[in-house]
């Protein structure tokens, strides 16, 4: 009799919609993608130096096929290199002689730079996440330490990056230290309002069931505060992946993006196509790191309400 | 144990303390675990870098730090004063760049809901990239030396959190409000001047407290790639790899000042402006 | 259905509770309570808002400690019943948690005994299907309506078996048709399970169709008005409600909360009632 009636009511949420939102996102994300290049590619149309065929110098040998109507100095190849000619140069060796191509080389780079970039991430994570149960305990430590936390967050942290490459010598430590140190400030403060964003009525529930501290934070606190938890973890990541870099290139390490990034741009004037592909190549770093953190959230919070909201 | 029933305990007796003298009291117990903090920890740093001879490593004394202040404020090499002003040129320019150019857009994206479902997914991706490493790009476009790279760089990283909040303020009204207005035959015009722009005041300065970090983050990290000389960034590199920590912690040290004077000027401006809302009134604990 | 036991499961004797500690002024909240509940035997607890009720319940539960008195529970002080777990409790609000499913909602207090998994599934699956949700047990709280939600935490309160029921106002955010059959499904479980409940209840109609006995409190300070046997005959359904005896007893509880005081102004939906709860929530746990 009650199940029947009850049940008409209920069911709120269509697991389908997760799938069509998704695709229809993707096709936006192709839109801009192809947007960009017709703006890109036409403002050299109108605007840039003779288009030559892709890949090639400039010479008898190679005559040009269009000659845009205007020269502005921004769409010159030096500062707008065409967008094939920039795909061709990954396919390319990465200097004279090499037999890395730019891709294998900025692939190795990229993965160098994730490695230290994920250590400093978790490290940062853990520490954030142990300091703010510390201050969820214990009033008196919050009042003494927090003022600083909150306050550092108006500071331009990312300054202290290149005095601590510098400090630690060319090694992946000083790299390590700059992400876990970007990381653990906006984990700190998610975690200190997700552990006490539990509803009082949850605790005293546990009360009647005479749970122990711990279980109370093991159950009910912890869990509730994972969705702040990883609000923090998705701006960490970006900031860990940009630390990693910054440090890098102060620290002179030679196989990061960082390094990378600052020798194409030290030879600018001879392969501007190859500064591009290096900055992509961060780019695609910081969305990879972005979406595992993402795809993490959306495992771990599954089941929960505005769990699939951005 | 909870701590929501000893922060409401905490209240309650601070509430109840007797008179002026007991509030002042209260203020003090309650500040005092942070200042003391704050007091030791540089009494520590100055022994502790003094005792065990660490100027060698990145840690000077404060003392070191305040003398490297004093005599390079003014010097010929690392012109503290004339690089922090640089700076705070470009950061500002960058801030109100960016603050324009992401409301004015985010009016457009309030106003057109097919131009919101193509800003918003594109914002969210933005804040993945590190933007930070196209400042290369914006050097060979403007000019290494010209502030307008390192302006354009503050201003994209402030743009999207700028948008994409004062378009959820200009967005996401009550509905019974909205449903007010109907009520009354307003007109689009009329909701918007009545309703959705106060809606999206907190918004908008929640953002610009992230933006003012940013711009000035953006600033002094884009210089790091490369400048004119005299701003905070190359300062912090060039003494860093002349291993003159000192100096460069007195850069960072203005550009914390900085930055803390950005926020409080935010902070200021939204009293005066928005000061019925309940953040401006109620006292929370972070 | 077994009949009352003659050993009172619940004895409270000359039970005062006093809010206000450290500078706060006192409130009593209990007066001289001496109250017997029987083994198996179904008590309404109504008053006015404000009365007590909810106190009276927790400090059955030793969720609030008493200021003065006795209170034995299953034979022991209400402190080492709560640790032994002799019962469970159903709140104004469902009190899910949202992260977990349905099941494993259920399984929670069996989790925190320590009982093997095997044992944990069982019960859960057994407890759904007492309140007739055995199809939901994948789902998730936010999936399921107001009065679904709240036969879930019906069902994870009796998950341990317990001796006693304790239950605060639980329908009190239902409408009024969900809520009758509600007190319906609540009295097929008591018949099926033997539990002794103890409900606090707004609802005259609601505490003169589930009980055994009503027991009618005065405004604040609390205590007990009278206690009045309801000899209806069970078991109880719609004719029930539509009975003489039915009205007769409803017009004695009425007129024993009127010479109580606090018929007139009393707020009529359980607004009030649910901030009283939270507060009581913040002060036992603190």
């Amino acid at each position: 009799m009650a199940t029947a009636a009850a049940a008409r009511p209920s069911i709120a949420r269509e697991p389908a919609t997760a799938g069509r939102g998704v695709g229809r996102t993707a096709l936006i994300y192709l839109g801009v993608l192809v947007a960009i290049f017709v703006i890109w590619e036409g403002v050299k149309f109108l605007g840039g130096v003779p288009w030559r065929m892709p890949g090639a110098l400039p010479g008898p040998n190679n005559p040009a096929i269009w000659n845009p109507p205007f020269r502005w100095d921004f769409a010159n190849d030096l500062r707008l290199p065409h967008i094939w000619n920039i795909l061709i140069a990954l396919g390319q060796p990465f200097q004279r002689g090499a037999d890395e191509t730019l891709a294998q080389y900025l692939f190795g780079a990229a993965l160098y730079t994730w490695r230290e970039a994920a250590i400093g991430f978790a490290l940062g994570a853990l520490l954030g996440l142990v300091l703010a149960t510390t201050f969820v305990h214990s009033r008196l430590l919050e009042r003494a330490f927090v003022p600083y936390v909150i306050a550092s967050q108006t500071v331009p942290i990312i300054a202290l990056a290149p005095m601590i490459a510098f400090a630690f010598g060319q090694n992946v430590l000083a790299v390590v230290i700059i992400a876990t140190y970007l990381t653990f400030f906006p984990v700190t403060i998610a975690m200190i309002r997700g552990l006490r964003s539990v509803d009082p009525r949850a605790v005293e529930l546990m009360r009647s069931y005479a749970a122990s501290p711990l279980q109370v934070y093991l159950k009910v606190r912890l869990p509730a505060s994972l969705p702040y938890l990883f609000t923090a973890l998705k701006i960490s990541a970006t900031a860990s992946i940009v630390g990693a870099i910054i440090g890098e290139d102060a620290g002179s390490i030679d196989e990061g993006l960082g390094r990378v990034i600052t020798t194409f741009n030290q030879y600018y004037a001879t392969g501007p196509e190859k500064l591009w592909t290096a900055i992509l190549a961060a780019a695609l770093v910081g969305i990879a790191f972005y979406l595992v953190v993402r795809a993490a959230e959306l495992f771990v919070l599954r089941g929960r309400p505005g769990a699939a909201a951005g | 144990m909870s701590g929501a029933a000893a922060g409401a305990g905490a209240g309650v007796v601070a509430a109840a303390g007797g008179g002026a003298a007991g509030r002042w009291a209260q203020r003090v117990r309650y500040y005092a675990p942070a200042v003391i903090v704050f007091v030791g920890a540089i009494v520590a740093w100055e022994l502790i870098v003094g005792a065990l001879n660490l100027q060698k490593f990145i840690l000077p004394k404060p003392t070191a730090i305040v003398a490297a202040l004093n005599e390079n404020l003014t010097s010929s090499r690392f012109n503290l004063l004339a690089s922090a002003q640089a700076t705070l040129v470009e950061a500002l320019g960058g801030l109100a760049i960016g603050t324009v150019a992401g409301v004015v857009v985010a009016f457009a994206t309030a106003r057109w809901a097919t131009a919101r479902g193509v800003l918003l997914p594109l914002a969210i991706a933005a804040n993945a990239v590190p933007i930070i490493a196209f400042a290369p790009i914006l050097n060979n476009w403007f000019g290494l030396e010209n502030p307008l790279s390192k302006m354009v760089m503050a201003a994209v990283l402030v743009f999207f959190p700028v948008m994409a909040n004062v378009t959820r303020g200009l967005v996401q009204v009550d509905p019974a409000a909205l449903e007010l207005m109907r009520a009354s035959a307003a007109t689009e015009w009329q909701v918007l001047r009545k309703v959705r722009i106060p809606n999206a005041l907190p918004y908008f300065f929640t953002a610009m407290k992230l933006a003012t970090t940013l711009s000035l983050i953006g600033a002094i990290v884009a210089e790091y790639f490369g400048g004119a000389s005299l701003v905070l960034g190359r300062v912090i590199v060039q003494s860093s790899s002349s291993l003159r920590f000192d100096v460069t912690w007195a850069a960072i040290l203005l550009a914390a000042a900085t930055g803390i004077v950005f926020y409080l000027a935010i902070v200021v401006i939204e009293r005066f402006v928005i000061p019925w809302h309940a953040s401006m009134r109620a006292t929370e604990s972070s | 259905m077994t009949g009352p036991d003659q050993q009172p499961i619940v004895r409270l004797s000359a039970v005062d509770k006093v809010f206000g500690r450290g500078g706060q002024p006192a409130t009593t909240a209990l007066e001289g309570i001496d109250l017997e509940i029987r083994r198996g035997e179904f008590v309404s607890l109504i008053g006015p808002s404000g009365c007590g009720k909810s106190t009276l319940l927790r400090v059955i539960g030793d969720l609030v400690p008493a200021t003065r008195g006795d209170v034995v529970v299953n034979g022991k002080p209400a402190a080492k019943a709560r640790r032994d777990r002799d019962y469970g409790i159903v709140f104004q609000a469902p009190v899910l948690f949202e992260w977990r499913s349905v099941e494993d909602n259920v399984k929670l207090p069996l989790e925190i005994l320590g009982r093997p998994p095997a044992e944990r599934a069982k019960r859960a699956r057994e407890m759904l299907q007492l309140v007739e949700l055995a199809d939901f047990t994948r789902h998730y709280p936010y999936q399921l309506s107001g009065g679904m939600q709240q036969r879930v935490a019906i069902a994870r309160a009796l998950s341990i078996e317990p001796a006693l029921l304790l239950m605060d106002e639980p329908f009190g955010a239902l409408d009024e048709m969900t809520r009758e059959r509600m007190n319906s499904e609540v009295l097929r479980i008591w018949e099926r399970t033997g539990t002794t409940i103890v409900f606090v209840t707004h609802s005259i109609p609601e505490a003169v169709f589930l009980s055994s006995r009503v027991v009618v409190m005065s405004a604040r300070p609390g205590r007990i008005t009278k206690v009045i046997d309801i000899d209806l005959p069970r078991p109880r359904d719609l004719e029930t409600r539509e009975s003489r005896r039915y009205f007769e007893l409803v017009t004695e509880v009425r007129e024993a909360l009127r010479a109580g005081g606090g018929l007139e102004g009393d707020d009529a939906d359980g607004g009030g009632v649910a901030s009283e709860e939270r507060t009581l929530a913040e002060g036992a746990v603190g």
